[in-house]
């Protein structure tokens, strides 16, 4: 008869293990999760709607990717632009290698959502294992099968590569394209597991799917434009951000494992009454009308997010800096004789400034606001659709950006000797940020705090209460806070700021 | 070995367990009946601590459920009611998955593996695919896999509901040679017969509630009296019978007689001395069987009221 074993948790605090003894514990604890990757390893090549596409991306890909290069080669070459033809090769071997993960989302998404339609699923959760242990095995389980499939694609493209066209991938962009290749499909992959641990069902799952792919299309786009200029620094941010976007995706799937929710019927019934009152709930808190709102919902919340938009604030400064630093040091370097004459010449560029402050001045009015209004919400739309899916680092660094540029702006306008840092700041950055500024660093604080809500363990709640509630809760910020004070951005934007800056310019 | 303590679960205010106080000794076989949906197979989840108790307590082998559930998950043995195999595993293949995961040594998991596929007729079948598997054999290597890991607890959701009755009866033999000192055994079954023949207690839930439990003869005193006894005469009488003092008359034929003594079997003698003294031509006595079913079928009508009849056809 079999005693219960002493169980070792991950991280107990013995903290004065010997390194052999801490190995032996570690191997232990990886023993079941590599038992169950087994399992699911031998499953998987069994099933034919796996094996086949993954046949069919490694051996069938590379061809055809062959041939679009070879198309794109032959094109180029007429007009004597081989360079250009070359820069595209890594972007091919991206695609070539993202394909086959493509399947590993198929699987994740099966993962526990299939087991548990199956009904399979309870002998596992009966098993003497931890939770991480179950979920590790599974979200390593999917990811091996399609990796190696992606890394046999991108070598037998190379190989075509090297075959047919004589070109050698430079080790660094080879390196930059494998480690986004594994990263992006290890972020999509525990996405994707998450999913299927909260789906009711696969067809669920797989609905929620396309919060995945959309963004990882999008990523892919933004990726090759930098492999495309060689912008190496960029993507190693870019492999950064998905990893720790990657790992704060597994705690919440952690955090929210749930072993009998795995074990409830599957009911794809969503409640869109419950759903809403939830969510109002969460927006209107006690409020009775507006200003017990602005009291009681919005003003508090606000307090709370008093020390992220302490960070966030320091954050866009810094971004603000880093885009100052870089154009100066920029503009230090470079050939004066290089710049084109419009921008180079200082009277020219004034020239040009004036005419188009001018015109937003006199021209501009009545539809502006509106207009600079729903092109900031716009943008404001892209940063928090970012957000959502990053647990709000993405949606920063999307709201980071302009500020870099105005760094890159104040430089330039040093360099052109128009305005010194000082004068920039106040006759082109404080006119209207006055509104903007605190607009831009509440909707960040509250978009880091969404995160932080959607990863902290609940186990009365499940995730989607948990996901709705504080998304009502980020709204009081947005609809109490940062709308009023974009619109009142808009305004100042259209009406004061040009006339500021035509002061300062025109002194 | 198994013990609850007003153990109740509640799905979103519908309470499927309420307040199940239970022991099970090591040794002991308890069988679990109840209608569908009474909850036993949430009592049995519970109890391998993957449903958390929505209150009360319950322990496996001195472990308590929610405090020490990766404890108390690998003394149990459980058949789920659904038995949930990888139809793209081989016998083989499946149970050894499982030795892994309950951290068999290699040698035992083999010899085992092969003693219960032996056991269960699936030795031969051991390389097909599950999938190809008939109801039957996926039950018994379902059992095969919670028997694995020698379980010091076993809960047992429905083991013999798809087999043949040969197959049937040598789960039974199974589950009667697993009977151990050490070892204590919940048999969820909506077989009475098969309650009657293996358990030593029997507990019935009814919505959620234990409604009765005890051994079988218990229940049945319970629920349909004392026994009555049948005398059964060479020629009519239609006279009254010349009863001592006491018994009572449940049915009365020209040549049978079923009466009630009033201390059950111990007053037989007494019984036979009054019909012979009175010159009634006796040829047998013996009891009227009391199967388990009739005292589980009396105690739900008593619950429920009388189940009406089925509608005619028309
Ligand atoms: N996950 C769940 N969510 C909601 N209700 C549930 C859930 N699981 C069980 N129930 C309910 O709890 C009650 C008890 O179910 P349970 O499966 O324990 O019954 P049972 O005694 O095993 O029945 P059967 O003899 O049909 O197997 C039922 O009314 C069932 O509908
Ligand atoms: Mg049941």
């Amino acid at each position: 008869m079999e005693k219960p074993k002493a169980y070792l948790k991950p991280h107990s605090p013995g903290a004065t293990l010997s390194p052999a003894r801490w190995l032996s514990r570690t191997r232990a604890w990886w023993r079941p999760v590599l038992v169950i990757l087994h399992r699911e390893l031998l499953d998987q090549s069994r099933d034919w709607r796996i094996v086949t596409p993954i046949v069919g991306f490694t051996l069938f890909f590379p061809f055809l990717m062959n041939f679009v290069a070879r198309r794109m080669v032959g094109f180029v070459e007429r007009f004597g632009a081989e360079i250009v033809a070359e820069r595209f090769f890594p972007f091919l071997l991206l695609v070539v290698g993202f394909f086959p993960l493509s399947i590993s989302l198929v699987i994740a998404l099966e993962s526990f959502a299939g087991e548990r339609e199956r009904n399979t699923i309870e002998p596992l959760l009966i098993a003497p294992i931890q939770d991480a242990q179950l979920y590790l095995g599974k979200l390593l389980s999917v990811l091996v099968l399609p990796l190696l499939a992606s890394f046999l694609g991108i070598l037998s493209y190379i190989g075509v590569l090297m075959w047919r066209l004589d070109w050698k991938p430079e080790p660094m962009t080879l390196a930059a394209v494998v480690v986004l290749t594994v990263t992006q499909g290890v972020l999509m992959v525990s996405a994707a597991v998450l999913m299927s641990t909260q789906a009711t069902s696969v067809r669920a799952a797989n609905l929620l799917a396309t919060l995945i792919i959309v963004p990882i299309a999008l990523l892919l786009q933004a990726e090759s434009m930098f492999l495309f200029w060689r912008q190496y620094h960029v993507l190693w941010y870019i492999v950064l951000a998905l990893l720790l976007t990657t790992a704060l995706i597994v705690r919440v799937g952690l955090a929210y494992f749930n072993r009998e929710a795995l074990l409830n019927r599957e009911m794809d019934v969503i409640n869109l009454g419950t759903l809403w009152r939830l969510y109002r709930r969460a927006v209107v808190g006690e409020a009775r009308n507006l200003r017990e709102w602005y009291a009681r919902a919005v003003w508090p919340e606000v307090r709370r997010l008093a020390l992220p938009s302490l960070s966030v604030l320091a954050l866009l400064l810094a971004a603000m800096g880093i885009g100052y630093a870089t154009v100066a040091r920029e503009l230090a370097s470079i050939d004066p004789h290089l710049l084109p004459q419009s921008i180079r010449d200082p009277d020219t560029y004034l020239q040009n400034l004036q005419r188009w402050l001018h015109a937003s001045v006199l021209g501009g009015a009545g539809r502006l606001p509106l207009a600079l209004f729903l092109h900031n919400m716009r943008a404001l739309f892209l940063a928090w659709l970012l957000g959502v899916m990053s647990f709000g680092v993405v949606g920063l660094l999307v709201i980071m950006l302009p500020f870099g540029i105005l760094g890159g702006a104040m430089a330039y306008m040093q360099f052109l000797n128009l305005t010194t840092p000082t004068e920039f700041f106040l006759g082109f950055v404080l006119p209207h940020g006055v509104a903007e500024v605190p607009a831009l660093v509440l909707f960040g604080a509250s978009l880091l705090r969404l995160g932080a809500r959607w990863i902290t363990p609940s186990r009365q709640r499940s995730l989607g209460e948990v996901w709705i509630t504080s998304l009502g809760i980020w709204t009081r910020i947005f609809l109490g806070a940062v709308l009023p004070l974009m619109l009142l951005a808009a305004f100042l934007e259209a009406y004061l700021a040009p006339r500021v800056a035509l002061w300062f310019l025109t002194r | 070995m198994i013990r609850t303590e007003g153990l109740s679960k509640s799905f979103e205010g519908f309470w499927a367990v309420r307040d199940l106080t239970l022991e099970v000794h090591p040794g002991e076989i308890l069988a679990l009946l109840g209608p569908n949906g009474a909850g036993k197979t949430t009592t049995v989840r519970m109890l391998s601590a993957v449903l958390r108790p929505s209150r009360g307590r319950a322990w496996i082998g001195g472990y308590e459920v929610t405090q020490s559930p990766d404890e108390v998950r690998s003394l149990v043995g459980v058949l789920t009611e659904q038995h949930g195999l990888y139809t793209r595993m081989t016998a083989l293949e499946y149970l050894t998955f499982f030795a892994r995961l309950y951290d068999l040594p290699p040698e035992a998991s083999a010899r085992r593996i092969r003693h219960w596929l032996t056991f269960f007729g699936l030795w031969e079948f051991r390389h097909q695919r599950i999938g190809n598997y008939s109801k039957g054999m996926r039950q018994k290597l379902a059992l095969s896999r919670a028997l694995l890991h020698h379980p010091q607890a076993l809960l047992l959701d429905e083991p013999t509901s798809a087999m043949d009755p040969e197959s049937a009866r040598r789960v039974r033999q199974a589950i009667a040679s697993l009977r151990s000192e050490e070892r204590a055994i919940i048999l969820c079954t909506h077989n009475l017969v098969e309650a009657e023949t293996l358990a030593d207690r029997i507990a019935i839930l009814d919505q959620g509630r234990l409604v009765a439990l005890g051994t079988p003869e218990e229940l049945k005193d319970q629920a349909l009296g004392p026994p009555r006894f049948r005398v059964v005469l060479a020629e009519p009488r239609t006279d009254p019978p010349p009863l001592p003092p006491g018994f009572q008359v449940e049915e009365q034929q020209p040549t049978s007689l079923v009466v009630r003594p009033p201390r059950g079997e111990a007053d037989n003698p007494r019984l036979l001395r009054a019909l012979l003294h009175a010159g009634w031509p006796v040829t047998r006595l013996e009891e009227v069987p009391r199967t388990l079913e009739d005292a589980y079928l009396a105690l739900m009508e008593r619950l429920h009221g009388k189940t009406e009849s089925l509608p005619q056809a028309a």
